[in-house]
């Protein structure tokens, strides 16, 4: 796991998804990006996650766990699915 | 809550004492102490014990929304917390005694989180989530919600007994952080608790806390009470860390199969809110609590290692007995849920025993 703080964004795989500092914010301070190894980026702070044409995506909660499997079905957010889709001592 | 019927002569002993209050005469706390020795001397299954399991709800509940017209005082009454003390202890010993607990690792975060998910992973309990996605009828979703809703319908309060437990550090704040999200982030709308209550409320289901008690078996008590167990005993703070660990990693998954069975039956998004909802936060609930409240209460306080990995193998264990029990009456075609008041002791009973005490009605 790595946690990194002081990016301007941060891109999520391929899945076209990217991740901004706030509006507002200072940018590349506010915002931390955990990767969780066989899992997702877990974002933390003042972010905003936006689509492959630069909109933001309405999140629901303060902190997001982040797709990188590409198997979830409510992407950009992770559903646990890659847990199914691995070895089991992975995560 | 509502104040449920007793399930023995020991749950009759307390809700004795507890209607008496203030005016509980010292022959109704002997009676108490004669009849939790009598049931804890006849070695007990006391995870299955009807008696054993209502009573120490009973007692813990004093610590929660407490008992319709039971007089609030009673929380910190010596006597109740004694013989609580004296139940919680067969309660421990016989968890101890069925739980297996996993080797433990180094105690580092990463290696304390895959660990966890490991354990989580091998788990091949009986899947009543599949169940539901494929086979529950509507009578079967109904008595999914009422067996849920003992915990659901307060859902991570017994967790929240660990904040002021917690060292100053990562797991104290991860685990704010995830119980910030369970109770909506400041939206009293988006409250897990009371999202629970809309789906219930969707099946014509009683929303009031209390209202199910009667029908929950013990296991489902078993397993309220192990939360409180873990959450109001400092010692045990490793305990309540890993069950939530191990609570969220069982959880995303279960839930999408469970927002499935739902649509299946025809419910709408009032209903499986609740589920959908669970599968996006327990995703992130899982990695915080995985490797940032267990794993980061290992590295700060090592010899807690083996506690967490016991409380998060206690949800597994639990969660199977428990699944077991319910599949194997779904598949009989019988209901899962308790028939109420088979012991035949009944609240008239009860008051002619308090009549009889010396206490006014």
């Amino acid at each position: 796991m790595s946690a990194q703080k002081g990016q301007d964004s941060v891109s999520v795989g391929r899945s076209g998804v990217t991740v901004v500092p706030a509006a507002g914010t200072e940018a590349a301070a506010d915002f931390s990006v955990t990767e969780c190894p066989g899992g997702p980026l877990l974002v933390r702070g003042e972010f905003e996650v936006q689509d492959a044409d630069g909109a933001a995506i309405p999140k629901n909660r303060e902190t997001v766990a982040l797709c990188r499997c590409s198997g979830s079905r409510i992407k950009p957010w992770c559903d646990g699915t890659h847990k199914l889709l691995r070895g089991a001592s992975e995560n | 809550m509502l104040v449920p019927a007793p399930r023995g002569e020991l749950s009759a002993s307390l809700l004795n004492v507890l209607h008496a209050g203030p005016q509980a005469t010292a022959a109704m706390y002997g009676q108490l102490d004669e009849t939790a020795a009598r049931a804890l001397a006849a070695d007990p299954d006391v995870l299955r014990s009807d008696d054993l399991q209502l009573t120490l709800f009973c007692l813990y509940e004093l610590h929660y929304s407490g008992l319709d017209g039971i007089d609030p005082d009673m929380e910190w009454q010596p006597e109740l917390i004694r013989v609580r003390r004296v139940i919680e202890a067969a309660f421990e010993a016989a968890l101890r005694r069925t739980v297996p607990v996993p080797r433990a690792p180094a105690p580092e975060a990463e290696a304390v989180a895959s660990t966890l998910f490991r354990l989580a992973a091998e788990d091949h309990g009986p899947s009543v989530s599949r169940f539901i996605a494929r086979h529950a009828t509507t009578d079967q979703l109904r008595e999914f919600l009422v067996l849920r809703s003992i915990y659901q319908l307060r859902e991570a309060d017994p967790h929240s007994w660990a904040i002021p437990r917690l060292p100053v550090g990562r797991a104290k704040a991860a685990l704010v952080e995830i119980q910030a999200d369970e109770y909506g982030g400041g939206r009293p709308e988006r409250m897990h608790s009371h999202l629970f209550a809309r789906t219930m409320a969707g099946l014509d289901l009683d929303t009031r806390y209390g209202y199910y008690l009667d029908q929950a078996p013990a296991l489902v008590l078993a397993s309220s009470n192990a939360m409180s167990l873990f959450g109001m005993n400092r010692r045990l703070r490793g305990c309540i860390a890993g069950h939530l660990a191990a609570f969220e990693m069982t959880s995303s998954i279960p839930n999408s199969f469970y927002a499935r069975g739902f649509k299946r039956a025809g419910y709408g998004p009032d209903v499986t809110f609740y589920f959908d909802e669970h599968v996006e936060a327990d995703a992130v609930h899982e990695q915080i609590a995985a490797r940032d409240l267990a794993g980061g209460l290992a590295e700060s306080e090592p010899e807690l290692l083996e506690d967490i990995l016991f409380g998060a193998s206690t949800v597994l264990t639990l969660d199977a007995m428990l699944g077991e029990e319910q599949l194997a009456a779904w598949k009989e075609g019988r209901s899962a849920l308790r028939e109420a008041s088979p012991t035949g002791i009944d609240m008239q009973t009860l008051a002619a025993d308090a009549a009889a005490s010396g206490v006014p009605a």
